[in-house]
């Protein structure tokens, strides 16, 4: 069964119809040719498909395209809007948190959703006072980012970009 | 032998060249190539781990809307090959669960997995053996172990030093079956267009999988192009080609003209991608009451699968880490139903080095000496097998540097300190760290001057996240007297000269060599400011000096732990690795390295264990929720640092791999850390809480 639904990736409204069954990450990757968010696992184990969907990370390999008629979908190459990297991006580039780069599209929007999800006074696993404003120390990075797997270890460097995105 | 021309590139941290591409996604990698008009291959797998299959019922799949053709064992073109693993759908033979038995190509992905799900495969099963015991009557030697290595040696006189030994130990490691997990799954889009195949594939060597495919199919090698631009990660599972390379060709060839994309699920890459084989390491130790080692014995027992034989060589690092005068290191292997092992994160060093470096460190404690004097000790003078001199030979640098910069010396008396008030005990450990250093021959790159110098550098190596893109231009920029940006690298392209794989920490070494070799050779033939249009090719030739000297990375590893009395949950807050790799090229990207290798050393030490049914005979955890990864919580702070080792008999480069060396070593500082804390010595990774309570 196919429905036609309009996707906002990246700025542009994308007109297309779908199989009810396509993910989100395929509909993107197969349909639109939008390869940034990364298929690594498709079943929601490993973060690499990780996008802003009306400015939320999301599993893009968990949710179904054709429920995202008329939404925002932010990857990782419209993260920083006009071409140019987010900053949060160029302190990844810095720090070198990233070496065969296949998770670090999904690392880049699950972080710049991650500050956003801090600021709004979200807590995490490890936030001693969920009354108290959240600050983003090692630990709490490390705990919020641990949806995104990455095989080459580049972990201490993703921490590190992170917190000087954060100053 | 150094001779750069020098430019102060090679040495200088550059951002890594492709940084910018991979952190905004637009680094295209093998399945993201534009193919208009491409088909959906989704296999179709066996349901048994031993037997054969006697119907496939494709009534119901045919029906599915967009499937373009389904592929069945025994019914396809006859591939020329005697590699069982790549005789794909050659036979209704199954060896092992999961194994590839056709396939269905639609338009759609949907389809074309709905289809495959439709198919009913019926097989004639017998119970598995998938088992690996130490004393398995069928055990055997192999002829050799990967990748040219002798299977047993064997030197004086071990029962009768044993004998004789103040101090002896006897202990027995195991390591579980682990499987690599690059986040890029492997994938291939396949292309047959007028007699011609080509492949945009995830793989460590374009080259590689042409040299394998082109045979296969009966075609000279220059109707086959591989190209892989971009590669998310490998580590060893796609250095040789798998079975899925061979399937995405075959289903293109029944569909010419129409490019076939297959990318292998999470799921079945815990079958048809390789793994580390379990190990079985007996470790026999005397030593002399002042603390010298007189003899080593390593036994390791391993499996490998019925179809094609895989020998890790676990015990080779054995061979010349101590000094001993007696010394034995034997391999057996059993040939089980279970998926084809292959090469893992340095293979051999890895988990013998584990067994190894965990018995090193309850000798130093059984003799009442500190683990890293222990270690400085017993250093061989030369390689204790062959005799030969070490081209160079840092580890007790690295072991001193380190235990001074982790404050090794401050640490408290032997174990089990009381747990502070959350209930966490500490504990530090050390461990050793090498890797040899291999160099094939046979790579080769072009250099062309460009014109207001600038230069166009080819060669067909692959970058899987290295950094080699990095690190090539920066050789080719020092060895022509230039700077980085004056440098157009070329790579990952079978249309590109000749280049060896991605693998033994040997690419830098083999396909620098080249770019030093064409550039010199330019240079002497054009001077300094060649005409646009010249050029010259060079060729990496076998290492003149390696009949002379033995030659090794070295390193040391230590690690903080906290174990929770309760709980047994065991954290790794920080780790500190020392290396002696000869020159860095770059110290961005080769810190990421160290820190890689480190990151998954820590997996491998606490989580990482695929589990065999032994009825069924597949892995069960086969996903990333059940066979777990070091997560960025997993991962505390890590310190690398390595020393300033001049090595003039590498390669022109003066380097050293540095690939691998990171993992070995890492899961026995971690064990030695846990046993240092608690008392308890985990002998079998990886160390999860039940090993520790009781």
């Amino acid at each position: 069964m196919e429905r036609p639904v309009t996707l906002h990736v990246d700025g542009t409204a994308r007109k297309l119809s779908v199989d009810t069954r396509t993910t989100l990450l395929d509909a993107l990757r197969e349909q639109l040719a939008v390869t940034a968010s990364k298929k690594g696992c498709d079943h929601g184990q490993c973060g690499a498909c990780t996008v802003l969907l009306d400015g939320r990370r999301v599993l893009a390999c968990l949710v179904l395209a054709v429920t995202c008629d008329r939404s925002e979908v932010t990857t990782a190459d419209g993260l920083g809007g006009s071409g140019s990297p987010h900053p949060v991006q160029r302190a990844l580039l810095e720090h070198d948190g990233l070496q065969c780069g296949y998770c670090t599209p999904g690392q880049a929007c699950s972080a710049v959703g991650m500050l956003d999800e801090a600021k709004a006074g979200w807590p995490s696993a490890v936030t001693e006072d969920p009354r108290q404003n959240v600050e983003l120390t090692e630990d709490e990075i490390r705990e919020r980012m641990s949806g995104n797997l990455c095989r080459c270890g580049a972990y201490p460097n993703i921490v590190a970009a992170l917190r000087e995105a954060i100053r | 032998m150094t001779q750069d021309v020098g430019s102060g590139a090679v040495g200088s941290p550059v951002e890594r060249l492709d940084g910018q591409a991979k952190v905004t996604g637009n680094a295209p990698y093998a399945f993201e190539q534009l193919t208009e008009g491409a088909v959906y291959l989704h296999p179709l797998r066996a349901p048994v781990a031993r037997g054969r299959v006697t119907e496939m019922d494709t009534s119901a799949a045919e029906a599915v809307g967009g499937v373009r053709a389904i592929l069945l064992a025994g019914q396809v073109e006859q591939l020329d090959t005697r590699d069982r693993e790549l005789a794909v759908l050659q036979s209704r033979e199954v060896a092992f669960r999961g194994q590839y038995v056709g396939a269905v190509l639609a338009t759609t992905p949907e389809n074309a997995r709905h289809a495959a799900s439709l198919v009913r495969v019926s097989c004639a099963a017998s119970p598995p053996d998938v088992a690996l015991e130490g004393d398995r009557a069928d055990l055997y030697a192999p002829e050799v172990v990967n990748p040219r290595f002798g299977t047993d040696t064997e030197q004086g006189d071990t029962d009768s030093a044993f004998e004789e030994a103040a101090y002896f130990i006897d202990r027995t490691y195991r390591t579980p079956m682990e499987h690599n997990n690059p986040m890029e799954p492997h994938a291939t889009v396949a292309h047959w267009d007028g007699g011609e195949l080509s492949l945009y594939d995830s793989t460590q060597g374009a080259h590689s999988v042409r040299a394998t495919l082109a045979p296969l199919f009966g075609l000279p090698t220059d109707r086959v192009r591989v190209q892989a631009p971009h590669v998310g990660g490998g580590f060893g599972s796609k250095g040789l080609p798998h079975a899925n390379v061979v399937l995405a060709a075959l289903a293109a060839r029944s569909v010419p003209g129409t490019p076939v994309k297959f990318a292998v699920t999470r799921q079945q890459i815990f079958t048809v991608a390789g793994h580390r084989t379990p190990t079985i390491q007996r470790i026999r130790l005397g030593a002399t009451r002042s603390g010298e080692l007189t003899a080593i014995t390593h036994d390791v027992v391993e499996h490998t699968s019925r179809i094609k034989e895989f020998a890790e060589q676990t015990a080779v690092p054995t061979r010349n880490m101590y000094r001993a005068a007696n010394r034995r290191t034997t391999h057996r292997l059993a040939a089980l139903d279970v998926p084809v092992p292959s090469w893992m994160r340095a293979p051999g060093e890895c988990p013998g080095m584990f067994a190894l470096e965990s018995a090193v460190d309850e000798m130093a404690r059984e003799c009442g000496q500190d683990p890293v004097e222990f270690r400085i000790r017993n250093e061989p003078s030369e390689d204790p097998e062959t005799g030969l001199p070490f081209s160079s030979h840092n580890l007790a640098t690295c072991l001193r540097r380190g235990a001074e910069g982790f404050g090794w010396y401050d640490r408290n008396a032997p174990a089990r300190s009381s747990p502070d008030a959350a209930g966490w005990i500490p504990g530090v450990g050390v461990a050793a760290s090498t890797y040899p250093v291999f160099r094939s021959p046979g790579s080769r790159a072009l250099v062309l001057a460009e014109g207001s110098g600038r230069y166009r550098v080819s060669i067909g190596a692959v970058d899987i996240g290295t950094g080699a893109r990095t690190a090539l231009t920066q050789i080719a920029a020092d060895a022509l007297g230039t700077e980085v940006s004056a440098i157009d690298l070329r790579i990952a392209d079978t249309a590109l000269p000749y280049a060896n794989v991605a693998g033994g920490s040997s690419g830098t070494t083999c396909w620098g060599t080249a770019i030093h070799e064409a550039a010199g050779k330019l240079r002497a033939e054009h001077g300094s400011a060649p005409l646009p249009g010249a050029s010259a090719e060079g060729e990496t030739t076998s290492n003149p000096e390696s009949g002379r000297f033995a030659m090794h990375a070295y390193g040391a590893q230590f690690a903080e732990v906290r174990v929770h009395a309760d709980t047994g949950e065991v954290r790794v807050p920080r780790m500190l690795g020392v290396f002696a790799v000869g020159r860095v090229i770059n110290p961005r990207t080769a810190r990421s390295q160290f820190l890689g290798g480190m990151t998954m050393g820590l997996s491998m030490a606490l989580h990482e264990e695929a589990v065999l049914d032994h009825e069924l005979g597949h892995v069960v955890n086969q996903d990333l929720a059940e066979y777990h990864i070091a997560t960025n919580a997993d991962v505390g702070a890590i310190e690398i640092t390595w020393l300033d080792e001049q090595d003039p008999h590498v390669n022109p480069m003066g380097s050293k791999g540095i690939g691998e060396i990171g993992i070995v070593g890492t899961a026995a500082a971690v064990a030695n850390a846990v046993q240092h804390a608690t008392g308890v010595r985990v002998r079998q990774l990886p160390i999860t809480p039940d090993k520790l309570i009781s």
